[in-house]
This record gives structure tokens, C-alpha cells and sequence, in this order.
């Protein structure tokens, strides 16, 4: 009995250590800094696939136009959509770092998660058909990784709570784009992105 | 098996007949050529044979190759290569640009496209995993390059959204183009890709043109070719890009600051046609661009960390909504200090229109300046253009560009390239060629790049551009030994980006090739055998020339008399090329490589390199 108590205890410890070690992340973007270089989609690629297969990131990097280039990627929203939109319980939340993890083996191919989500983050992953979304790398994500070795810091890790900021930088990447050539190039912005 | 970094399928496009076949070139073929620039030599080879002399580069029957090689896209800086016989030069050169439809192209599963024929109305073609289809492009033809660019995004984005809806978002797909200038067959026009990258060298547009072909669009979902060693390619990937990380003038500035130091400390950038290769004008120095116009300075192409290209932007005046990159040193001379213009907004601006026009912005301008100094002599009037030319003044130049590009009253015979221009000026007003010939900046018909050889502390010397087989290239210039030669002809074979390979040890970018590959290839093979390979290869195409051209052998391995005058001004006035040593230095070139004096392989020269194909058109040239 003392020494079940003794290792619950212990478990108990472990865990809160543990809790004060795993912080929720969030990866911010800007993509006024991103250089379009798509190294994170390589990296993501050699990290989830084993070899570079940019359309199989987890992180897309839109460029409607050159230079006005957008890394596209999972907000990891407070109130999750996908997660709710999926009708057979193939998403859930990683409880450490707050990710959506995808069951491949439920995931129907059906899409529901694409369409709930408010920036079509998810896709279909061109290997398996099964939805793909990031999964932060375990608290490491790769993409931020490269991104930060060649001082583009377009992505970073904040390490900050959920907040309601986030979902709203779940948007479709051409809007994003459309906003960002104003900013580049001023009026000509405007024409710029069909 | 098809050996790694390659997909294992080319596309052979009749657009004549609009028939596509995918085809597939033995392991022995792909060792000995690798891709790009060598692989489409020797294609031509095949397709043409000792008939080579007879083939007119703009004729239906003239191969345009598009080709990746085995390290684009995974080494990095990701480059296309377009090659057949040059318009200009009527050789090879296998001329290259950034751009991510050289990956995307891997990703849908194919290395490359040859085409031939002509469409009978503008086409564009459509590469995707699915295969390959020509689609309408009567919509783009006669559009600028930025509107075709942005329309062509747009359209086959939907398009692909459209064939398969629920799969996502579909990212954009990666083209190349050509603007009015390819369209209307300016000899020395471009493939233009992202706006204002370029495969300027060697007349490609012309020939895209010549076709009825206004872009190539690419968008694959796979993988980029699995590798030899995959472990290996992903540890040297990391190391690159730490070395490539680590050039941070570079970086930084990329050449957007050469404008102004190619012509203040080095003495060898063009001014008015050459007639000065120095200046120390502080209105034209790189912080006069960054300032004012950088709007991005870290851009980059796919799977690059040199970042050299930068963002330009004007966002006042008349130009407003001029768009380009840095301009990067190349354009900053030529549509700039060429000109005799040293204004940072009207260099964008101009480069800015060749871009758009579809020239190459070192070619198209060359002639401009060409034509501006013939008229500074007195041989061309203010009636053969219509108004009265100045230097330094934009709009001189910003008309001239466009009169080539639409053919329109000397810009007619401008279209054909500096050096066909001058011997038809020289008809034209009765004068013997050498007299217009003495102002045309060219070697075998290729507008020479913004770097002189007279002040001799540029890296471009006696014989760079005398014996290259891509003549007046900048990117591929000539040196006595073989190190630098053969490193451009690997670069545009392996296809990737000269910024991404200079810097970095030449050992660690063979140890990149071998993993990614398989092949027994190290830098000595390379440049003993192989980069020799496929430089003898172009320059039997060179020497055999035709049907309209042929470049005398040694007499037309040489500089332009310009190349030859003193230098007027600056801290070098009075150099110039020493004669005697392009002379000699030719010779040993020529003995290096296994030439005979007149620059003709040997027959043992032949056999050894495995060229042996090549025997009975030397042997008629010998
Ligand atoms: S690694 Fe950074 S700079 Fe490069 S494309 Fe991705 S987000 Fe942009």
C-alpha cells in the first residue's frame, strides 16, 4: 500500500514537473520577413516524410505574386473547428503543446476539416489522401528551426497561453497576400493579385 | 532504375502535330551529360546530327530544350536551364534562371520538355502530375510579362482548384514566359520567369516565340526524386546552407551595390556603349537603391539562403508601381550606366520595362547602347528613330526598348541583336561592316555581360569571354585551366545557382552530387572529362554555325576591337587587353582542352571524351 502511494505520488510529482516544463507554443508568422526561401517546407517534409516533398508540408508558402510571398499554417485556433467539424473523431488536441493531432487511420478523406477551418489551413496530403495539419513538431517545430538559422525570422515560437488573436491569423494566404502587396508596393499592390 | 535526383521522364512536345511523349535517356547518357545544359547538347545532337549546319535555330524543325538537372531543386538554389541552337550564336549555351518552376516540374515527375514544331496559334503548355497538355494562350499573347504572369497564376490556379477541389488550397504554380519581345522574335529575347529573373543568354525567347509558345506552367504534388544516399544529401543539405548562411556581405547586399563599385574600383563596367568603363558616381551607390526603393531584403528562390536578390519598388512619381528586384549589378549597368544614366529610379524603371517587354536585360540594352553610339557617330540619324537620341536621358532608351520589341522603324533591325544589327547597318548606309562592327560589344553574336577585361582586377580577363563557348556569357566565361570553366558548365548541367556554389568547397558540392546521384563523380572526373565533354560539344556546334553564320576559327575567338582600346579614364586609363596574351593564352586553352591550334578537337580528343559521333563534321572543319 506505502509503496503504491509512494509511486503515485511520484507520478503526481512527475507530471506537474513536467506541466511546468511543457508550455503551450504557438508559432508566429510575418510575412513581410519571409523570404520565399520554402526552406520550412523542406524541413517539414524531411522531418514528417523523410525526404523534401514541399507539397506534403505541414507549413505552405503561397507567392500569388513574386516576392509577396505567405507561410501558411495551422493558428491552432482556441476553439478548434476543425477538431468539432470532423465527423469521425480523427482530430484531437495534443494536450501539451496544443496541437491538432489527425488519426490517419479514421480520417475519411472527407474534407469537413478544410471547410471549417477559416483560412482552408488542412489538406489533403498528396501521398495517402488523409488530412494533414501541423503537428509543431513535438514542441520543436522544424520549419522555425531553418527559418531562424538564416535570419529570416518570419517564424517563430512565442511560448504564451491560447488566445483569441490567433484564429484570426487563420486566413486564406491570397487575402493575406493582397494585403501584404499594398504594403510592399503601395497602390500597384491592389493590381498586382488577381 | 533511373538513377537519384532525376524523375526519370522528359517530355517531347511536337507542337506542330500537338503530340506529347514522354521519353527517357539511358544512365550511361545522364553520367556522361548529367542534365541542364550538357544533357541538352547532346539531345540536340541526337535530333540533328551532322545536319546541324543546315538547321535555322527559328525554323519549326529547331529543338527548344527546358530542362532541369539531377541536383536542381534538392541542391540549393533552384534553377531551369533552356538551351538549342542559339538564335544568336547559332552554338549552344545552356542558359539558366531562378525559379520554382524547375522544382515544380520535378514534383509533377519530370525532369524536362523538348520542344519542336510550332502551334498554329499561341499555346502555353500545362505540366502537372497528371501528364502534360498544351492549353490556349490566345488570351496572353501580346501581354506584358508581369500581366501574363499574374493572369497564368491565376487561371491555373483555379484550374487546378477546379480538377480537384477537395484536396485544399492549391499553392501557385511555377512558369516561365516570354513578353513582346520573344513573341515578335527579337533574336536576343529571354525567358522570363518570376518577373524579373531571366534566361537572357542565348535568344531562347526568340526561339519560344518562334514556336507560338508564350510560357511553360508546372505544378507537381509529389516529392522531389528520391536520392542515392538520402542520409548523406540531407546532412550535406544542412551543411550548404550553414556555409551559405554564413556569406553575409553577400547576403546583404547581394550585387545591388556593384553598380556602383564595378565602375568606382574595378573599372569595368559599361558606360555609353563601353567607351568608359569607370565612374565614380555616388548618386548610383547601393544605399542610393536600398534606401529609397529595397521594399524586401532577404528575397530568395526555392531552397535558398543567399538571399542576393532584393525587392524594388517605386512608389512615386511617373514610374509609380515600377516593380523589379535590386536590380541586380547586371541590370543596374546595363540599363543604367550604359546608358550614360545614373539614377537609381530610372534604372528601375528600365529595367523594370526590359523585364516586361520580355528582353534580356543585358542583351536587349547592349544593342540599345549600341544603336545610341552609332548614332553619336554620326551612322545613325535622328529619322531612323523617329526622335533625337540622347544619353542619359530614360526616355531615350525606355522608346528604344519598346521599338525593338514591337520591330517598329530601326528597332527593327535592332531586333536582330547587336552584332546581325551592325552588319545590316552597314549595308544599310553603305559602309563596310568593320565599321560598324568596331562599336558592337559582342562575342560570337552574345552581347557581352557587364564585365570588362581592359583595367584586368574584374574577374573577367584576356580570354574570359574570347574563348567561351557561350561567347559574351558572363556566367560562363573562360579561364587557362579548367577549375572555374567547368564549374559554371556544372552548375548549369546539375542546374542550380553559381551564388549557391561559390563559397561553398568545391569537394562538399561533389560529395552533394555523388549522394544525390550514385554516379562515380568527383571534381577531377568533373573536370577532366566530363565539364570538357560537354564544352567540346558546344564548341563543335559553335564551329559548325550556319545556315546563315559562321565564326571563323581563332579570328573570331577573340575579343571586341573595343576590348582593345585604352581605357579613356579613371585609375586604370591607358590598360587595355594585352593582345599578345589572348594569343597565347588561347593556345593553351586550346591544348588543354585537347583542341588543335585553330581550336578544332583533335580526333584522339574526341575518342577520349566519347565524342567520337562528332568525327566527321570536325574531321570537314579540319
Ligand atoms: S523558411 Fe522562413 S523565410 Fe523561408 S519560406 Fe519559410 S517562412 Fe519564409
Amino acid at each position: 500500500m506505502r509503496i503504491f502511494l509512494f509511486i503515485t505520488i511520484r507520478q503526481i510529482c512527475i507530471y506537474f514537473w513536467w506541466k511546468t516544463l511543457v508550455k503551450p507554443i504557438w508559432i508566429a508568422r510575418d510575412p513581410s520577413l519571409c523570404s520565399g526561401c520554402r526552406r520550412c517546407e523542406l524541413a517539414c517534409s524531411i522531418h514528417h516524410e523523410g525526404w523534401m516533398w514541399p507539397e506534403a508540408s505541414r507549413v505552405r508558402v503561397f507567392m500569388p505574386f513574386p516576392g509577396v510571398e505567405v507561410p501558411h499554417l495551422c493558428s491552432q485556433c482556441m476553439d478548434y473547428p476543425c477538431v468539432s467539424a470532423c465527423p469521425v473523431d480523427a482530430l484531437s488536441v495534443d494536450p501539451d503543446y496544443g496541437a491538432v493531432i489527425v488519426d490517419r487511420e479514421k480520417c475519411t478523406s472527407c474534407g469537413d476539416c478544410i471547410t471549417a477551418c477559416p483560412g482552408t489551413v488542412p489538406f489533403l496530403h498528396p501521398g495517402d489522401n488523409k488530412a494533414t495539419i501541423c503537428d509543431l513538431c513535438g514542441g520543436e517545430p522544424k520549419c522555425v528551426e531553418v527559418c531562424i538559422e538564416a535570419g529570416y525570422n518570419a517564424l517563430t515560437i512565442v511560448n504564451e497561453e491560447p488566445n483569441i488573436h490567433r484564429k484570426l491569423y487563420s486566413r486564406n494566404p491570397v487575402d493575406t497576400a493582397r494585403d501584404l502587396a499594398v504594403k510592399m508596393f503601395g497602390e500597384k499592390g491592389e493590381e498586382v493579385i488577381e | 532504375m533511373t538513377p537519384g535526383g532525376y524523375a526519370g521522364k522528359w517530355l517531347d512536345v511536337d507542337l506542330t502535330k500537338d503530340k506529347i511523349k514522354e521519353v527517357e535517356y539511358s544512365d550511361k547518357v545522364l553520367e556522361q551529360y548529367f542534365g541542364g545544359r550538357g544533357l541538352a547538347a547532346k539531345v540536340l545532337w541526337d535530333k540533328v546530327g551532322d545536319k546541324y549546319p543546315e538547321l535555322d535555330p527559328l525554323d519549326p524543325k529547331s529543338p527548344l530544350m527546358v530542362y532541369t538537372g539531377p541536383m536542381t531543386g534538392i541542391y540549393p538554389g533552384s534553377r531551369i536551364c533552356v538551351s538549342g541552337k542559339s538564335p544568336v550564336s547559332m552554338g549552344t549555351v545552356g542558359s539558366t534562371a531562378a525559379t520554382e518552376f524547375a522544382n515544380e516540374i520535378k514534383e509533377a515527375g519530370y525532369d524536362g520538355v523538348t520542344f519542336t514544331g510550332k502551334a498554329d496559334k499561341p499555346v502555353y503548355l500545362l505540366i502537372t502530375d497528371d501528364g502534360a497538355e498544351l492549353r490556349d494562350a490566345g488570351h496572353l499573347w501580346g501581354l506584358n510579362g508581369e500581366k501574363t504572369l499574374i493572369k497564368l497564376n491565376k487561371e491555373v490556379t483555379a484550374e487546378l482548384t477546379k480538377r480537384k477541389p477537395n484536396v485544399g488550397l492549391w499553392k501557385d504554380p511555377g512558369m516561365i514566359y516570354i513578353g513582346p519581345a520573344g513573341e515578335n522574335i527579337v533574336r536576343n529575347a529571354a525567358v522570363i520567369t518570376k518577373l524579373c529573373h531571366a534566361a537572357g543568354y542565348g535568344g531562347y525567347g526568340a526561339l519560344m516565340g518562334s514556336k507560338n509558345l508564350k510560357a511553360v506552367v508546372a505544378k507537381g504534388r509529389g516529392s522531389l526524386p528520391k536520392v542515392d544516399a538520402p542520409e548523406s544529401a540531407k546532412l550535406l543539405w544542412r551543411k550548404t546552407h550553414q556555409i551559405l548562411i554564413g556569406r553575409s556581405q553577400f547576403r546583404r547586399e547581394g550585387t545591388g551595390y556593384a553598380g556602383y563599385s564595378v565602375g568606382a574600383e574595378t573599372s569595368s563596367e559599361p558606360i555609353r556603349n563601353w567607351q568608359e568603363e569607370w565612374h565614380d558616381e555616388k548618386s548610383y551607390a547601393g544605399p542610393m537603391f536600398e534606401h529609397r526603393y529595397w521594399v524586401k531584403k532577404k528575397w530568395a528562390d526555392f531552397n535558398c539562403t543567399t538571399n542576393c536578390m532584393k525587392i524594388s519598388c517605386i512608389k512615386t512619381g511617373k514610374w509609380k508601381g515600377d516593380i523589379t528586384d535590386m536590380p541586380d549589378y547586371e541590370l543596374q549597368a546595363y540599363c543604367g550606366t550604359n546608358f550614360g544614366i545614373y539614377d537609381p529610379e530610372a534604372n528601375i524603371h528600365l529595367a523594370t520595362l526590359a523585364d516586361k517587354l520580355g528582353h534580356s536585360g543585358i542583351n536587349g540594352p547592349n544593342t540599345a547602347g549600341y544603336a545610341v553610339e552609332l548614332h553619336q557617330r554620326g551612322i545613325l540619324k535622328d529619322s531612323d528613330f523617329g526622335f533625337k537620341p540622347k544619353w542619359g536621358d530614360p526616355e531615350t532608351f525606355d522608346r528604344i526598348l519598346h521599338m525593338m520589341a514591337y520591330r517598329e522603324k530601326i528597332g527593327d533591325v535592332l531586333a536582330e541583336g547587336t552584332y546581325r544589327a551592325a552588319l545590316k547597318i552597314a549595308e544599310m548606309k553603305g559602309l563596310k561592316p568593320e565599321e560598324t562592327l568596331k562599336y558592337a560589344v559582342h562575342v560570337k553574336g552574345i552581347e557581352i555581360g557587364a564585365h570588362g577585361t581592359r583595367s584586368d582586377v574584374d574577374y573577367t580577363h584576356d580570354i574570359s569571354y574570347a574563348a567561351s563557348v557561350q561567347g559574351g556569357d558572363h556566367t560562363s566565361v573562360a579561364v587557362d585551366g579548367y577549375s572555374d570553366m567547368s564549374g559554371s558548365v556544372f552548375t548549369d548541367s546539375a542546374v542550380f545557382c553559381n551564388f549557391t556554389y561559390y563559397g561553398v568547397p568545391q569537394s562538399l558540392v561533389f560529395d552533394f552530387a555523388k549522394a544525390i546521384t550514385g554516379f562515380p563523380i568527383t571534381l577531377e572526373s568533373w573536370r577532366t572529362v566530363t565539364g570538357p565533354r560537354i564544352v567540346t560539344l558546344q564548341k563543335a556546334f559553335l564551329m559548325m554555325g550556319g545556315p546563315d553564320l559562321e565564326w571563323e576559327p581563332v579570328k573570331d575567338d577573340d575579343n571586341p576591337p573595343r576590348f582593345y582600346e585604352p581605357l579613356p579614364s579613371g585609375p586604370y586609363k591607358g590598360k587595355t587587353t594585352d593582345r599578345e596574351l589572348v594569343n597565347t593564352k588561347l593556345q593553351t586553352y586550346f591544348e588543354t582542352l585537347g583542341w588543335d591550334e585553330r581550336g578544332i578537337p583533335t580526333k584522339e580528343t574526341l575518342k577520349k571524351l566519347d565524342l567520337g559521333f562528332l568525327e566527321k563534321s570536325m574531321s570537314k572543319l579540319r
